[in-house]
């Protein structure tokens, strides 16, 4: 069932597979049906199509009014006759805790994946693949509030360390917040998270292995290590980057565990680097403005940012779909 | 299957490495490097495993005895203020079970259908730009769906935000796990099934109707199930679209209609015990509803295989 987020659909498949394409005789219940099933397909591409030109189209008359360059400041105040607003500190956090959250995520998930396929006794690989699906059904808020309320506490020691350790690095120094509330930890929330699509991917690609790879490299006597180096990893390369596209794109565009950990920043604050401060992502902006949705320009400012939310979440999940395209041209 | 097959007749001579024995002569070296990453990949598993089973353990411990009150599925928080203790929790599961109600309404007919276009009609550029669609509509944010629906029904139409938006937003969000779902059990369904009706003359629609969907019909629930099971515990969208009550509401085209999400989300910030008490409650009660749909389609899956 994991397998409807690999993005690999019936139209990839060969054109011969399953198909009575030409039992179709134009009678008018098949041309009714036929019709209902094309126009359910064309109302997604609609969608789509009219969630990016709303969002351009609701944001635009605020963009036009924005008196501050929407790329380059960190200013946030889309209300009143002088709105000023910019994204740089959104496009920051976004950026570290996304990239936190992949560098944990992405090696830990390939692991994960390598232990079902490849090492797990048959008992328990299979219970094991449904136990890392589990993580994707716990609701995000509840994953916000236990980081908050729980795992946050455990965090603070780590932080300290890296912050003694490596302090003297712009990345790590100390800004004196609580090690839950900052970027480094929400990224690590978010490497939870976006576990569960990692390796559902990364160990669907690994299954498909074929078998003849493995016992050649067994057969030249490979350690079991040495047949997943030199025939698992580089037959599923593709398959693992699209994972972290997809695990990425999830990390992006993630809301509730985020707006609950991150405490926001002062605007007035001097900019810094470090990871163990606060900030905001897109999504977690957008979350807090939603209670003062109350005019259209306000409005407009904070769709402008899911704007740029959904062009970065499509590119990257276009880019995902491509590499997975590539790849079944390159094997088939 | 087969690849499970394998590790078992790769195993010996890879666990040959550590004794010594066997043909291969490995050097100490190899076979160390063998071992730790045996080690490695089964201290992975455990390392993914602990957060799965701390969350789990944490809500079960501090929630656990709200669940226990049977105020806590009879009554709502009508009256009760966060000092306050009592209360149930019946409005949020309520609005929950009717929101996804209501989203699976819209979200099934339009995702089974586009999934029967893409397995027994679709072919060429159109069906790859519908496929390609499918997979954007998958990957955009729960916000960014919020955000468009608020964008289209209250900026654009002037509407209220009320429980029927949300409804909206979540079939946004839901279409496409069905799609997906519903395209997997489709092409497990074997064509000698389809061959056969088509050579009694029947027509494709009627054999898409009575053979074909109706042989892959316990995975497609599995798929919805597991779709549902995914939006329920969406929060997002509820953040920009659904502002939260304490009472029992039910109409979805007016007033507010409370969620196990939004009773959270309500409660989270504050420090006074009940309050919290209320917040893991609430949780409990979300992944418990979220974990039977997960299991009972699970289950669904398991006993009722297509058979190829």
């Amino acid at each position: 069932m994991t397998t409807s987020i690999t993005g690999r659909s019936a139209v990839d498949d060969d054109p011969s597979g399953p198909v009575g394409d030409r039992a179709s005789t134009g009678r008018l219940g098949d041309r009714i049906f036929g019709g209902l099933a094309l126009g359910s397909g064309l109302l997604v591409v609609g969608i789509v199509t009219l969630v990016g030109l709303f969002l351009l189209w609701q944001a635009v008359p605020s963009l036009m009014k924005n008196e501050a360059n929407f790329l380059l400041s960190r200013e946030w105040n889309p209300s009143g006759e002088h709105p000023r607003f910019g994204i740089v500190d959104l496009v920051w956090g976004t950026l570290v805790t996304s990239v936190i959250a992949m560098l944990i995520a992405v090696p830990l998930g390939v692991a994960v994946a390598l232990f079902i396929t490849q090492y797990a006794p048959r008992w328990l690989s299979r219970p094991a693949a449904s136990t890392i699906d589990l993580l994707a059904a716990v609701p995000s808020i509840v994953y916000g509030f236990w980081g908050l309320k729980i795992a946050g506490d455990y965090f603070q020691p780590v932080a300290d360390v890296l912050q003694r350790t490596l302090g003297w690095i712009p990345l790590f120094t100390n800004e004196n917040i609580s090690a839950k509330s900052t970027l480094a930890f929400a990224g690590v929330v978010l490497a939870i998270m976006i576990l569960p699509i990692v390796t559902a991917i990364s160990r669907e690609v690994f299954a498909q292995v074929p078998t003849t790879h493995k016992e050649g490299a067994l057969a030249l006597g490979a350690t079991q290590w040495e047949m997943i180096r030199v025939a698992v990893l580089p037959y599923g390369r593709p398959g693992v980057i699209s994972a972290a596209m997809l695990g990425l794109g999830r990390a992006l565009g993630e809301t509730l565990a985020v707006l609950i950990l991150l405490s926001t920043l002062n605007p007035n604050a001097d900019w810094t680097f470090s990871i163990f401060n606060g900030g905001s992502t897109f999504a977690s902006r957008i979350a807090q403005g939603a209670g003062e949705f109350d005019t259209p320009q306000k409005t407009g400012a904070y769709i402008a940012a899911g704007l740029v939310l959904f062009i970065v979440t499509f590119v990257v999940n276009a880019a995902a779909r491509v590499v997975i395209e590539r790849r079944k041209a390159f094997t088939e | 299957m087969s690849t499970v097959q394998l590790d078992h007749a790769a195993a010996p001579p890879a666990a040959g490495a550590s004794p010594g024995g066997g043909l291969g002569e490995k050097s100490g070296g190899r076979a160390a490097k063998d071992l730790t990453a045996r080690v490695l990949m089964w201290l992975a598993f455990a390392v993914a495993v602990l957060p799965l089973a701390w969350i789990l353990g944490a809500t079960l411990v501090k929630g656990g005895h709200m669940l226990l009150d049977a105020t806590w599925w009879t009554n709502s928080q009508a009256g009760i203020t966060s000092r306050r203790v009592g209360g149930g929790a019946v409005h949020a599961i309520q609005g929950t079970l009717v929101q996804a109600l209501v989203t699976a309404l819209m979200s099934v007919p339009v995702g089974v259908l586009t999934a029967v276009y893409l397995v027994e009609y679709g072919r060429g550029r159109l069906a790859r730009v519908i496929s390609f669609m499918v997979d954007i509509l998958t990957g955009v944010p729960s916000i960014v769906a919020g955000l468009f629906i608020y964008a289209l029904w209250v900026t654009t139409f002037g509407f209220q935000r009320v429980a029927f938006a949300v409804c909206l937003a979540l079939t946004l969000l839901m279409i496409p796990t069905i799609v997906r779902s519903t395209e997997e059990m489709l092409k497990l369904v074997p064509s000698e099934l389809r061959e056969a009706s088509y050579a009694l003359g029947v027509p494709k629609w009627k054999t898409i109707m009575r053979v074909v969907v109706p042989t892959a019909f316990s995975g497609i629930v599995t798929g919805i199930l597991l779709g549902l099971a995914r939006v329920m515990g969406e929060t997002a969208p509820l953040i920009i679209l659904g502002p939260y009550t304490k009472v029992i509401a039910t109409d979805l085209f007016n007033g507010l209609m409370a969620t196990l999400p939004t009773m959270i989300n309500q409660d989270r910030t504050e420090a006074l015990q009940p309050a919290v008490d209320r917040v893991w409650g609430a949780s409990l009660t979300l992944i418990l509803i979220v974990f039977l749909l997960n299991l009972l389609g699970r289950v669904i899956g398991r006993f009722s295989k297509v058979k190829g």
